[in-house]
């Protein structure tokens, strides 16, 4: 075993106690700043050294950040509150049971209890060529090692590939986008609000990002709007293993019935796109249905037209089929 | 006793890129450390404070053998840098026996023969130790999924689960927890 001692690169610690110290400190360090919350995807990179931030900014002692508090139009969750806090909540359990579910299927009951939604949500992509420092289109070089022909590349991408065919590892950001979450970022100018949706961007957006976030740029605050509390849920991970992995794909749907029929339906996808992927076409197909099995079959196969497998993934094609499949057969 | 450093040094070192001084309370003692600002509570429990017992194995969060508990909760020592753990109640597994003797899950584990090589075990015995904390007589179930994040190559686990749920039945035959449902 190699004893791993020295071995991250110096950096500047900052711990500002506030939001405002924090983002001026960012605006300050521009993109030599590293933001830290629980560090489990951070110190990852730099015990690889392949991230090398001069300037980390810990958001640990930013107490405003901390914590899920009901407010006017839904719940707000702090974006340092812990995998688990969101787990144990009860309001979120009652009502969100989606965004409890997703965040449980998060890794080990360790990383849960470090992890944070903010980090979750914000993480970086798992390619291991990337992750092992090669220089890929996302690291700023001039090829993607991972659809090259011999590549192994069992675990990305079967749509929305642009130069880049990694895949978003979260397992909350598929249940942001059903619930239709709103993500508040803000910077030394001014707030941003957007939905979960637009926050994720792919490759064709800005191949060095996963997030709208750039330098200077601090998620605060996580909203999640009651027009969808105590919807029916339907969330499903698939992995390699069922102790912890990432997923390979996963489903989080929302739907709303009245009278038997679907009367509203959120639905996102992740695994399957560099971001996690809404499905509006579905959605629309399904909403005045009863989702029977002939609606959800229909939906399945609508939500794969299009995809193209590489060479070690077609097998994501029926899973994505099949998810889909059962979350439309249990809207009802 | 609580070492103390000099005056206005914490918060000048704290802003130096080289090492700062943290304070940590691990097993019920405060330690002041002079460590580089890079440093995971690991490197410093095990290569400044000497606490070997917590082990490094993968050191990048996939094995658990570096399991502490830190407010309680198991935490990955190796991806937790060291400065978040100040101010905070950090326990490893030398801080499980107390002077009355071994914890009640390493007996079990002893008794049980639920350690092989013994790597995971410092780590399971954390893990072990706050789920028995927050449910004093889990199901098998809730057992496993404590361990989820626990590599153990050796044993197939079932007779960690074993030891387990003979430790919950012995702490509450001290009466010190529920009574059996
Ligand atoms: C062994 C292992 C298994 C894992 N398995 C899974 C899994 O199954 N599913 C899954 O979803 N994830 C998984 N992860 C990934 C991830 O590390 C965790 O999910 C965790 O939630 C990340 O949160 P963090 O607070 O530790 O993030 P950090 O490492 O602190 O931050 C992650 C990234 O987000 C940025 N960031 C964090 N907070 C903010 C903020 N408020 N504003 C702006 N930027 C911010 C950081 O700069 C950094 O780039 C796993 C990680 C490990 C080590
Ligand atoms: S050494 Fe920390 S998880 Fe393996
Ligand atoms: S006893 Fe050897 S790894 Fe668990």
């Amino acid at each position: 075993m190699a004893i791993i001692r020295d071995m991250i690169p110096d950096f500047d610690l900052f711990q500002p106690a506030s939001v405002d110290d924090a983002l001026a400190l960012l605006a300050e360090h521009g993109r030599e700043a590293w933001v830290l919350a629980g560090g489990l995807d951070s110190y990852d990179w730099f015990k690889d050294r392949i991230k090398r931030p001069k300037v980390v900014v810990d958001l640990g002692g930013v107490a405003e950040l901390n914590g899920i508090r009901e407010v006017e139009g839904g719940l707000e969750i702090g974006a340092m509150t812990t995998l688990t806090e969101i787990v144990r909540d009860a309001r979120v359990r009652s009502q969100y049971p989606l965004l409890a579910d997703a965040a449980e299927h998060v890794a080990t009951p360790q990383i849960r209890n470090q992890g944070t939604l903010g980090g979750n949500a914000a993480q970086d992509t798992r390619c291991w060529y990337y992750r092992s420092g090669w220089p890929c289109y996302r690291a700023g070089g001039n090829t993607c090692y991972a659809s090259a022909p011999k590549a192994m590349n069992r675990e990305h991408c079967i749509i929305g590939r642009s130069r880049c065919v990694a895949v978003n590892p979260s397992d909350t950001a598929p249940a942001l986008i059903a619930l239709d979450a709103k993500m508040i970022v803000r910077n030394e100018r001014r707030p941003n609000v957007y939905d979960a949706e637009d926050f994720f961007i792919g490759p064709s957006t800005d191949i060095t990002r996963m997030t709208v976030m750039k330098p200077g740029d601090l998620l605060t605050q996580i909203h999640i709007p009651a027009a969808w509390a105590n919807a029916n849920f339907y969330y499903e991970k698939i992995r390699d293993r069922g102790s912890w992995d990432f997923q390979l794909v996963s489903v989080a749907a929302a739907f709303q019935v009245s009278g038997g029929t679907i009367s509203g339906a959120r639905i996102a996808v992740n695994g399957v796109a560099p971001y996690p992927l809404r499905l509006e076409a579905v959605e629309r197909m399904v909403i005045g249905t009863e989702g029977d099995e002939a609606v959800a079959t229909e939906a399945g196969e609508l939500s794969v037209l299009g995809a193209r497998p590489l060479r070690h993934n077609d097998y994501k094609i029926p899973m994505m089929r099949n998810l889909v499949r059962r979350a439309i057969r249990s809207a009802v | 006793m609580t070492l103390q450093p000099p005056a206005g040094l914490a918060t000048l070192s704290a802003m130096s890129s080289t090492s700062e001084i943290v304070r940590l309370t691990v097993n019920g003692d405060n330690h002041a450390v002079g460590v580089p600002t890079h440093f995971t509570l690991l490197e410093t429990l095990r290569y400044v404070l000497g606490l070997t017992g917590s082990k490094q194995g993968c050191d990048k969060g996939d094995c658990g053998a570096c399991t502490v508990l830190v407010d309680g909760q198991p935490t990955l020592a190796c991806l937790t840098p060291v400065w978040e753990a100040e101010g905070k109640q950090v326990l490893t597994v030398e801080g499980l026996a107390t002077v009355d003797g071994p914890h009640p899950l390493q007996d079990a584990f002893d008794v049980h023969g639920a350690a092989q090589c013994g790597f995971c075990t410092p780590g399971i015995l954390c893990s072990a130790a706050a789920l028995l904390q927050r449910s004093p007589r889990p199901t098998r179930v809730e057992i496993q999924e404590a361990l989820a994040g626990n590599l153990c190559r050796c044993t197939g686990y079932t007779k960690i689960y074993d030891a387990i749920e003979a430790a919950a039945v012995a702490q509450a035959g001290d009466g010190s927890s529920q009574a059996a449902g």
